[in-house]
């Protein structure tokens, strides 16, 4: 953390303005998925603004805890907001030098949104039901195949940039523009479209609006929660998505970051980031409209061809090196 | 929440989420556990088998949460008023806060009173 | 060196004070055999501090070739992790044993297993390895056996590990006498001087042979077996020092054959060890998701970490090799980080299972549950072993491997194929292994501790006695240390890794708190994101206790408006790992029995059914029983040719005389 105090009051600004924009893109980013969702079944559907709507009435309702849960229950909605926070206040989103950006490594990234789910998948197991029992296996299964999807595609990307660092991957590519549209870098997006679809719960994967149980992965852990903690969690799992897609915006595309020093930069880049995970949002809400839900059983196929994708990706780049 | 109705009101929420009627537009939906819910839509009058559900859901409401009885089963028992496995009416056992009359309701009224408690 | 020598005769001290009556028995011994630890964990951190390295020989205590010692940084690191633990292990024991485990025997046998732990990093020749060496199996294998009263498995569980360590020591011993064929001494300064005469051919044969034992030990699959069976049996601190000190042993054989005597070799060595430490990792991880007992989920994470562990020193070889030395001694840094961070968290996770089993009577996790309430600090301490395992960031599961990723990563820059199958094979199986790692720990913590009672041991429970929380406790700061201040702990590993290498100019890892490469961009700053961490939950603990301002309310969990919610709704440990048992089937291989009794009247009516489902060692089934059951045959067969009659025999002997003047000449 050597530099200037003027660079240090930069990078703090910095990551101040990515995580309060990802608190209000994540979940805008939602409500716009559900909007287009609902206009392609020619319904009006909710307004873009909904999940804020909700987050604010949920803080002011009661707080309710299972009678044989245990301190884990409330803990976990802190933990996955705070480890989420955390990742998007180092990673490369508005600008390539956030605050503590030299530890914004890879497997810092990954480990700390596996923290949230774990977390989140002790707080199911901790009320001692059945649908918190189902819904901590089913998203710790996918989560155990999704991951290395998630890891070995990034490392494709860090292979090709010489480091694991995100914000020295991001710079790497805008210096080197014929990268974009390289072999390895395609198979890499198609892998890590794939991941995100898995980790952010849609479909294909998982159901964001159903409400029957055994077709629940996500919704399942958080049925025992009321309240500010409800709030949280819904946060955080918006939070989670709206950082998968700026991830995958700027690591493949990242014109429109700010590289210097400079405060209009950074108005530039959230523009840009707004811009690009719009799209993303959009390209995935299509997918979501064109697929039904897959059993179970042939989600393993599906991440194991992620997965497979990812490896072909890491193959590819150092081959064509 | 149904707690012993012959399924009419039922029909009429489902076209109410549907496209025609879209009630999501003025910020309600159906959501999966109690928990989650500021209000309970009740349909039917209280069965003996169904008085202890309505009683655990109750229970798993947070505070402050509304009941809205749909329908006239829910309101004064409707045609259900002195049959055999009738526990009690909907209104002996909570209070209502907004009632929905109709055998079955129209899918209109049912969104004009859940826009009265959203306020859109 | 001296001050080693002076904690190795405490240990020797403390076996023989298990003579002494019951009143004293406990105490005195384990106050020696902690005293000792110490004074070796003194010895190793001043090596390691300094870089020095001393030898001792004398010619009196062993017949024949005496005894030969040695502690340099590489052995002082292993001395490091062993008198650790085997500290914390000496201060468990004074709450933990009871019954059995307090007699002359038990107690003996454990201060000699500390002691012969703390003796193999040292050992400096081929006869003082091999007697420390087999000092260590038969005294594991005999503390085993302290338990067989109450568990039918233990004495099949000893039998299976004596023969396997057995078959191990031989092939290092064959491998150790490749090594002195043309002639010189047998003390590793020797062999040392003399590896360079010898042929390429006989080298890797050597270095082939002396990796069958030492990879058996430290748990590679296909030579794990015995690993899965021994440790859930052996009491707690005797598991906690099998997994944390002994089995890293085996990749101390490896390193101090391969690198230090043998100094290389050829690439190909290098890929076999990362080989097997690949396919290990995946193998143990998977069998660890599917565990049931929470002993054996255990055992097989640490075969798990232990193949990441020769992962990365296949890795260094093959990159020192091929000429990268600055890479090299990173990844090898990265492995023997990993090896110290497993000490510390798995012998506190093996010391919290103890105390599980002592106070609930069962180690199997579908009859636990609700254990946080009745033993908070054990679950406390559990998860936190849990966490640094599953690489939770700022613990130190996450700097050894985010240092191991960063060894493999920048080892792409080479070019050589077998290489890069090293590096791709490493890399795929940490990724695969991280989200394995996480299902496994989850489930045991969540399904074991959490929720409600699944039986009456489990409801009945209580948390362990103070000196078993202080053990806890102790092998529970290495995690923090290792994970806040890296960048402290690994200059001393560097100096480890350095044995048998050529210098190099600068060392690859910076030095500062956190962790970061000199060479390339790469750094991270644990202590820097935990404070970030903290000041964001305070906000938000702020944020929504100030907003909402409310204590929260005590409800009976949402059971979709059931009247009736009993512990047996909740899932047990077997279903939630069903989902990843049915996906990697094929290799788990699990045996599903269904017993259906009929109503006598009617086929179409069931009266009972009965429903098994096992998951057993896949290997051990289908590869080594067979083998048993044919050399059972073997000899069965061979049986015939003893008849009784004493002519046969001596025509045996006139035959096989014969046989041996014929070859001789």
């Amino acid at each position: 953390m050597i530099g200037s105090v003027s660079s240090i009051t930069y990078e703090s600004v910095a990551s101040v303005l990515q995580v309060l924009l990802i608190v209000v893109l994540g979940p805008l980013l939602v409500g716009f998925m559900a909007k287009v969702k609902a206009r392609a079944e020619g319904r009006i559907g909710a307004p873009v603004t909904q999940v804020l709507r909700d987050l604010r009435k949920l803080l002011t309702k009661e707080r309710l805890h299972a009678r044989h849960a245990s301190v884990v229950l409330a803990l976990a909605p802190l933990v996955i907001v705070g480890a989420t926070t955390v990742a998007v206040a180092i990673s490369p989103l508005v600008t390539t030098r956030p605050l503590l950006g030299q530890s914004a490594d890879i497997l810092v990234i990954v480990y700390l949104l596996l923290t949230g789910s774990v977390a989140s998948a002790l707080a199911g197991l901790d009320a001692g039901t059945a649908f918190g029992g189902m819904g901590s296996s089913r998203a710790m299964t996918i989560g155990a195949l999704s991951e290395p999807a998630l890891l070995v595609a990034v490392i494709a990307l860090s292979i090709q940039s010489g480091t694991s660092n995100l914000p020295g991957i991001v710079s790497a590519t805008m210096n080197h523009p014929d990268w974009v549209s390289g072999p390895s870098r395609l198979l890499a997006l198609v892998a890590l479209v794939i991941v995100v679809i898995a980790e952010t719960g849609r479909l294909p994967v998982d159901n964001p609006s159903t409400h029957l149980e055994l077709t629940m992965i996500h919704e399942a852990m958080v049925l025992e929660y009321a309240g500010p903690e409800l709030a949280l969690v819904t946060l955080g799992a918006a939070m989670r998505l709206g950082l998968l897609f700026a991830l995958i915006s700027n690591l493949f595309f990242p014109w429109g970051i700010a590289r210097n020093f400079s405060y209009v930069a950074l108005l530039v880049g959230s523009a840009a980031l707004v811009a690009k995970t719009i799209v993303i949002a959009l390209g995935i809400a299509l997918v979501e409209i064109r697929s039904a839900k897959l059993r179970l059983f042939r989600l393993p196929e599906l991440l194991a061809g992620g997965f497979v994708l990812s490896v072909l990706a890491v193959i590819t780049g150092l081959v064509t090196r | 929440m149904d707690v012993g109705s012959c399924n009419g009101c039922e029909l009429e929420i489902a076209s109410v989420l549907g496209p025609h009627y879209d009630v999501q537009r003025f910020g309600t939906r159906l959501v999966a556990s109690p928990r989650h819910a500021d209000g309970l839509l009740v349909t039917g009058v209280v069965t003996h088998n169904m008085a202890g559900p309505l009683r655990q859901t109750m229970a798993a409401l947070p505070n402050p949460h509304l009941i809205v009885a749909c329908g006239d089963c829910a309101v004064n028992g409707g045609i259900f008023k002195e049959a055999q496995g009738v526990s009690s009416l909907l209104g002996d056992v909570v209070s209502i806060d907004v009632n929905i009359p109709g055998c079955p309701p129209h899918p209109a009224a049912i969104v004009e009173a859940l826009r009265s408690l959203t306020g859109r | 060196m001296t001050l080693l020598l002076w904690g190795l005769a405490c240990c020797a001290l403390a076996a023989a004070a298990a003579s002494l009556p019951s009143t004293y028995r406990l105490g005195v011994t384990t106050t020696l055999g902690a005293v000792g630890c110490a004074l070796a964990l003194g010895a190793s951190l001043d090596t390691l501090l300094r870089g020095s390295v001393a030898t001792v020989h004398t010619a009196r205590l062993l017949p024949m070739f005496g005894l030969t010692l040695s502690l340099d940084p590489l052995g002082a690191l292993f001395v490091l992790a062993a008198a650790f633990v085997g500290f914390a292990c000496c201060i468990y024991c004074v709450g933990y044993a009871r019954d059995e485990m307090r007699s002359r025997s038990a107690l003996a046998l454990l201060m000699t297993f500390i002691f012969a732990l703390l003796a193999v990093p040292i050992a400096a020749s081929i006869v003082s390895f091999l007697f420390s060496w087999e000092l260590m199996a038969v005294s594991s294998m005999l503390l085993i056996l302290t338990d067989q009263r109450h568990s039918r498995d233990a004495r099949s569980a000893s039998l299976w590990y004596g023969v396997m360590t057995q078959l191990g020591a031989a092939s290092i011993l064959l491998g150790f006498l490749l090594l002195t064929t043309h002639g010189g001494g047998q003390s590793f300064a020797d062999l040392r001087h003399h590896a360079s005469m010898l042929s390429p051919t006989l080298r890797s044969f050597a270095f082939a042979l002396t990796l069958l034992g030492f990879a058996s030990k430290a748990g590679a699959v296909p030579l794990h077996v015995w690993l899965p069976k021994a440790h859930p049996e052996a009491p707690s601190p005797v598991s906690a020092l099998m997994s944390s000190a002994m089995v890293a042993l085996g990749v101390y054989g490896i390193i101090r054959v391969g690198v230090d005597l043998l100094g290389g070799g050829t690439v190909w060595w290098w890929v076999a060890v990362a080989s097997f430490g690949a396919v290990s990792a995946l193998y143990g991880a998977l069998h660890a998701t599917t565990a049931t007992d929470v002993k054996r989920l255990l055992a097989y994470s640490t075969i798990d970490i232990l193949g990441l562990v020769l992962v990365g020193v296949g890795a260094a070889g093959a990159l020192v090799d091929t000429g990268h030395l600055g890479v090299g001694e990173l990844a090898l840094t990265a492995a023997l980080l990993l090896v110290l961070a497993h000490a510390g968290f798995k012998g506190a996770l093996f010391l919290a299972a103890g105390s599980v089993e002592r106070s609930t009577g069962t180690r199997n996790l579908d009859r636990l549950g609700g254990l946080i309430h009745t033993m908070p600090f054990t679950a406390g301490m559990f998860a936190l072993g849990a966490c640094s395992i599953m690489a939770v960031p700022t613990l130190s599961g996450f700097s050894s491997e985010w240092l191991l990723l960063q060894g493999l990563l920048h080892g792409f820059r080479d070019q050589s194929t077998p290489t890069l199958i090293v590096m791709l094979a490493g890399v795929v199986a940490l990724a695969l292994t991280g989200g394995l790692t996480a299902v496994a720990f989850v489930k045991a913590f969540g399904i074991g501790f959490l929720g409600q009672a699944r039986s009456r041991g489990a409801l009945d429970s209580f948390d362990a006695p103070p000196t078993m929380k202080v053990a806890m406790a102790i092998l529970v700061v290495p995690s923090f240390v290792i994970g806040l201040v890296p960048g402290l702990v690994v200059p001393l590993v560097e100096r480890a890794a350095r044995v048998g290498q050529a210098p190099i100019p600068s060392s690859p890892v910076l030095h500062g708190i956190g962790l970061g490469l000199s060479h390339f961009r790469g750094a991270i700053e644990p202590t820097v994101l935990l404070v970030a961490f903290v000041v964001v939950i305070l906000l938000l603990l702020a944020f929504s206790r100030g907003l909402a301002n409310r204590k929260a309310r005590r409800v009976d969990a949402w059971g979709c408006g059931r009247d009736v919610q009993t512990s047996r709704m909740q899932y047990t440990a077997t279903s939630f790992a069903e989902p990843l048992q049915r996906v990697f089937s094929d290799v788990l291989r699990p045996q599903t029995d269904v017993e259906v009794t009929h109503v006598a009247e009617s086929r179409y009516y069931e009266q009972s059914l009965r429903y098994r489902n096992r998951v057993s060692d896949a290997l051990e089934q289908h590869g080594y029983r067979p083998l048993i059951d044919a050399t059972l045959s073997i000899g069965r067969a061979a049986r015939r040719l003893q008849n009784g009659s004493v002519h046969r025999y001596l025509a045996f002997g006139f035959v096989a005389l014969l046989v041996v003047l014929v070859v001789l000449a």
